[in-house]
C-alpha cells in the first residue's frame, strides 16, 4: 500500500484503545436463529406475553426480508446462524441490585473504560447504564433520577417495572417491519436503556449508556426507547467500543425517541466500536436503526454523533417531524480510516406546517476508507412553511480514500425552503506547511486542522463529551495523514 | 569575527528542473537587519521558503548553517523549534481553529523543545494581550479562526504579533509589508522594531524601500536570477528606489 505522501501512511498506522477482552466467565447460547432462539431470550428475561408475541412476529417479518444492498458498502456476507443472539457474564441472573452485587472484573472493565461506575468517581451529573454484551450491569444515580420522577434503567428492569410503558410506546417510531435490521432487533433485542421524562420535568442531569461488546462470535441487538412527555427536557449520552478481534461481530440497534408537546430531547452519540485493523480485517458492522418523532407541538429532536469506529456503518439517524412548529437536527462527524466503509446521514420528514431542520455532516476520509453520506429531506404537502437548510463538508487525507454525498430531495408542499450546500475538500499542503512552520507535529497539525473542520458539530456535544470526542478523532486519525 | 547567525553558502535550489537559486552567499550575523530586494521571480521567496523547508523545493548543493548546525538537515517543525521563524507572504487560513489556540500550541511546542515548562492559560493570555495591544488589535481576534475572512492587513498583522508571542532568534519575513497602508505598515514596522535584539536577526524580504524607512537595515542585498548581485549598506535601498534595477542587472548580464 501507499499514499503519494509517505508520511500518510505513517499515520495510517492507528492504535485502537479499547480493544481488551474481559476475562469472564459468561453464559452464552449456542449460534444459531430461530423461533426456540427468540422464546429461549424472552424467557431468559421473564417476558410477558405480549413482548414475546412481538419479538415472533418481528422475526416471522424478518424472515420475509431481503437484507439491503443499496448503500455504498462492501463486505462479504452475514452468516446469521453463526451468531450468537445472547451472551451474559455469568452470576447475573436477575440484573445486579446494587453496585456491591457487580462482578469487580466488570467494574474494573468500566474503568479501563474511562467509565468508572462507582458514583463517587463520576462527573456529577452524569447517570450511566452499562450494558455489557447482552445485559445491564449497572446503572448509576437511579435514586436521585426516581426523587425527580424520571426513570432511567435497563429495558428488561422496564419490562418488569413499567410494562404499561412499554407495551404503550415500544415500536411506535420504528415498527419491527420497517426494515430488515430493525426486524432483527425486534425479534432478539436483549437489553438497552430505557428512559421516561414526566410532563414538565427537566431531567436533572446527562443521562448516559456505555455499550460494550465482550464476548466472542455474539452481536449485540440493544434497543433504547427515550420517551419526553409534554414540556420536558433530557441530554442522553450513548458510548460504544469493543475488543479486537479477527472476525466481525453484528451490531445492530434500534432507538426510538418519542417527544410530545414541547418536549425536548438531544441524543448524542460517539462510536467507537473496534474498526478493525490497518488491512481491513475484523471489526464490528454497524447496522443501526435509530429514529425521533416530534409527535408534539414544538418538540425538538437533536441527533449529534460522533462515528470514529466500526468496520461498517449503516446508521440514518432521524427525525419525523409531526407536530407543528418542531424542530430536527442532525450534527455528524464520521471518520474513516484504514479499510473502513461508512454509509450513514439522516432522513428529516416534514408533516406538521413551519417545522425546521437542519443537517450538518462533516465526513472525514483517510487511508482506503470510504465515507458516503446519504441524506434524505421530504416535505409533505401538508408542511407548509418547512425549511431545511443541509451542509455537508467532507475532508480527505491522502489520494485513496473516497467521499459521496447522495441527497435526496422531495418537495412536496410549494411554500417550503429547502437548501443544501455542499464541500469536498484535502487539507491543503499550504495549512499544514503554516502549523510545521510554527513549530507543531504533523499530527498536531493534522488534529488541529480537522478539528478546526468539525468545529461546528463538536460544539453541540455535551462539554464531558466533546473533549473525548476530540481526544478520539486524534486516535483514529494517527498516523493517518502525513 | 563570531560565527554568524545564519549562514549560507553557495546554496542552489530547484523547483522541477528550473533552477530558482543559483548559489546563494549569505551571512547574517546577530543583532542585525538584512534586507533582501529583488525584482518579480528572483528567488526571494524560494529563498524564503527553503530556510523554512517546505515542500516542493529540491537543494541540488551548498550548506545553510543555523546557530552553528545544518539548517536543511532539520524538518521543518524542528526548524521553527531551533527559533526559525517565517513571515508568510499569504498566510493561510485555517477555518475553526482559533488563533489563541494556534498560538499557544506554537509556544508550548518551542519551550517543550528548549526543555521548559508549557505556559500556562493565563500566562499565555496575558503575554499575547500586551503583543496585540503593541500590534493595535483587537481582542476578539483571539476567538476567530486562524487568518479566517482577515483582510490582507489583518493577516500580515497577525504574523507579526505570533513572531513576537514565539520571539525567534531568526525571523524571515516575506514581503510582510506588501497589501498595507501607511498606518498598518508604521504599526507592523513597530512590532518588527521591537524584535530587534542582540542575539537576534531579521532578514526583510520587500519590494520597496517604504519598510526600510521605519526598520533601518545593516545590510542590503539584491537578488536577481537566483543569485545575489549586489551588497551594500541603506545607501543602496534608497538608490534601488531611485533607479530600480535595471542598472544592476544590465551589469550582471
Amino acid at each position: 500500500m501507499s499514499t503519494q505522501d509517505p508520511s500518510l501512511d505513517a499515520l495510517l498506522a492507528r492504535g485502537y484503545q479499547h480493544g481488551f477482552v474481559t476475562d469472564i466467565e459468561s453464559d452464552t447460547v449456542a449460534p444459531g436463529l430461530d423461533r426456540d432462539t427468540v422464546r429461549f431470550i424472552s424467557a431468559k428475561k421473564g417476558e410477558p406475553q405480549f413482548l414475546l408475541d412481538w419479538r415472533l412476529q418481528a422475526l416471522d417479518r424478518w424472515y420475509e426480508m431481503k437484507e439491503p444492498h443499496w448503500a455504498k458498502l462492501q463486505y462479504k456476507p452475514i452468516d446469521y446462524q453463526d451468531i450468537s443472539y445472547y451472551s451474559a457474564p455469568k452470576a447475573n441472573t436477575d440484573g445486579p441490585k446494587s453496585l456491591a452485587d457487580v462482578d469487580p472484573k466488570l467494574l474494573a472493565t468500566y474503568e479501563k473504560l474511562g467509565v468508572p461506575l462507582h458514583e463517587r468517581a463520576r462527573l456529577a451529573g452524569v447517570a450511566v447504564d452499562a450494558v455489557f454484551d447482552s445485559v445491564s450491569v449497572a446503572t448509576t444515580f437511579k435514586d436521585r433520577l426516581s426523587a425527580a420522577g424520571v426513570i432511567f434503567c435497563p429495558f428488561s428492569e422496564a419490562v418488569h417495572n413499567h410494562p404499561e410503558l412499554i407495551e404503550r410506546w415500544l415500536g411506535t417510531v420504528v415498527p419491527y417491519g420497517d426494515n430488515y435490521y430493525a426486524a432483527l432487533n425486534s425479534a432478539v433485542f436483549t437489553d438497552g436503556s430505557f428512559v421516561y421524562i414526566p410532563k414538565g420535568v427537566r431531567c436533572p442531569m446527562e443521562l448516559s449508556t456505555y455499550f460494550r461488546i465482550n464476548a466472542a462470535k455474539t452481536g449485540q441487538f440493544e434497543r433504547t426507547l427515550i420517551v419526553a412527555d409534554e414540556g420536558s427536557h433530557v441530554s442522553y449520552l450513548e458510548g460504544c467500543t469493543a475488543p479486537m478481534r479477527d472476525e466481525n461481530q453484528l451490531h445492530a440497534a434500534v432507538v426510538e425517541l418519542l417527544a410530545l408537546d414541547d418536549a425536548q430531547i438531544k441524543y448524542s452519540t460517539v462510536q467507537n466500536w473496534y474498526p478493525g485493523d490497518e488491512n481491513g480485517v475484523g471489526g464490528i458492522y454497524n447496522f443501526v436503526t435509530k429514529r425521533g418523532e416530534c409527535r408534539g407541538r414544538n418538540s425538538r429532536i437533536s441527533w449529534t454523533q460522533v462515528e470514529t469506529g466500526s468496520a461498517i456503518t449503516w446508521k440514518y439517524p432521524s427525525c419525523v417531524l409531526r407536530g407543528e412548529n418542531s424542530v430536527g437536527e442532525f450534527y455528524s462527524v464520521a471518520v474513516t480510516a484504514n479499510y473502513q466503509q461508512a454509509d450513514t446521514g439522516t432522513k428529516m420528514i416534514h408533516i406538521g406546517a413551519n417545522t425546521r431542520s437542519t443537517i450538518v455532516s462533516k465526513g472525514i476520509s483517510a487511508g482506503h476508507a470510504q465515507n458516503t453520506y446519504r441524506g434524505q429531506v421530504s416535505v409533505m404537502p401538508g408542511a407548509h412553511g418547512a425549511r431545511n437548510f443541509t451542509q455537508c463538508d467532507s475532508l480527505l487525507l491522502g489520494g485513496q480514500c473516497g467521499a459521496h454525498t447522495v441527497p435526496y430531495i422531495e418537495v412536496k408542499n410549494p411554500q417550503a425552503t429547502v437548501e443544501h450546500e455542499a464541500s469536498t475538500s484535502r487539507i491543503s499542503e499550504e495549512q499544514l506547511f503554516y502549523c510545521l512552520q510554527r513549530g507543531l507535529s504533523q499530527e498536531d497539525a493534522i488534529n488541529l486542522i480537522v478539528g478546526g473542520f468539525c468545529k461546528t458539530v463538536f460544539r453541540e456535544l455535551p462539554m464531558e463529551f466533546a473533549v473525548e470526542a476530540q481526544n478520539l478523532l486524534a486516535v483514529s486519525l494517527e498516523g493517518a495523514v502525513g | 569575527m563570531t560565527t554568524p547567525l545564519l549562514s549560507i553558502r553557495d546554496l542552489r535550489v530547484r523547483i522541477g528542473d528550473r533552477e530558482v537559486l543559483q548559489g546563494i552567499n549569505l551571512d547574517v550575523p546577530a543583532g542585525q537587519v538584512h534586507a533582501i530586494m529583488g525584482p518579480n521571480g528572483s528567488g526571494k521567496s524560494s529563498l524564503s521558503h527553503v530556510l523554512a523547508g517546505k515542500p516542493g523545493y529540491t537543494v541540488t548543493g551548498g550548506t545553510v548553517l543555523f546557530k552553528g548546525q545544518d539548517l536543511l538537515a532539520l524538518p521543518a517543525e524542528e526548524r521553527a523549534r531551533e527559533g526559525m521563524f517565517l513571515g508568510f507572504q499569504y498566510p493561510v487560513e485555517i477555518p475553526g481553529v482559533n488563533n489563541a489556540y494556534l498560538l499557544r500550541a506554537a509556544l508550548n511546542a518551542a519551550r517543550r523543545h528548549r526543555s521548559e515548562p508549557e505556559v500556562d492559560a493565563f500566562d499565555f493570555l496575558a503575554l499575547v494581550k500586551s503583543r496585540m495591544q503593541l500590534m493595535r488589535m483587537d481582542e476578539a481576534f483571539l476567538s476567530r479562526g486562524v487568518n479566517e475572512g482577515f483582510s490582507g492587513g489583518e493577516k500580515k498583522r497577525n504574523e507579526i504579533l505570533q513572531m513576537l508571542v514565539l520571539e525567534p532568534s531568526l525571523a524571515v519575513l516575506d514581503e510582510t509589508d506588501s497589501g498595507l497602508d501607511i498606518d498598518a505598515l508604521k504599526v507592523v514596522a513597530a512590532g518588527i522594531q521591537t524584535l530587534r535584539a542582540p542575539d537576534r536577526a531579521i532578514v526583510l524580504v520587500t519590494h520597496y524601500q517604504r519598510l526600510l524607512d521605519h526598520v533601518a537595515p545593516d545590510q542590503v542585498h539584491v537578488l536577481a536570477r537566483g543569485r545575489i548581485i549586489k551588497s551594500g549598506g541603506p545607501e543602496l535601498a534608497l538608490e534601488l528606489e531611485r533607479r530600480g534595477y535595471d542598472w544592476l542587472l544590465d551589469d550582471a548580464a
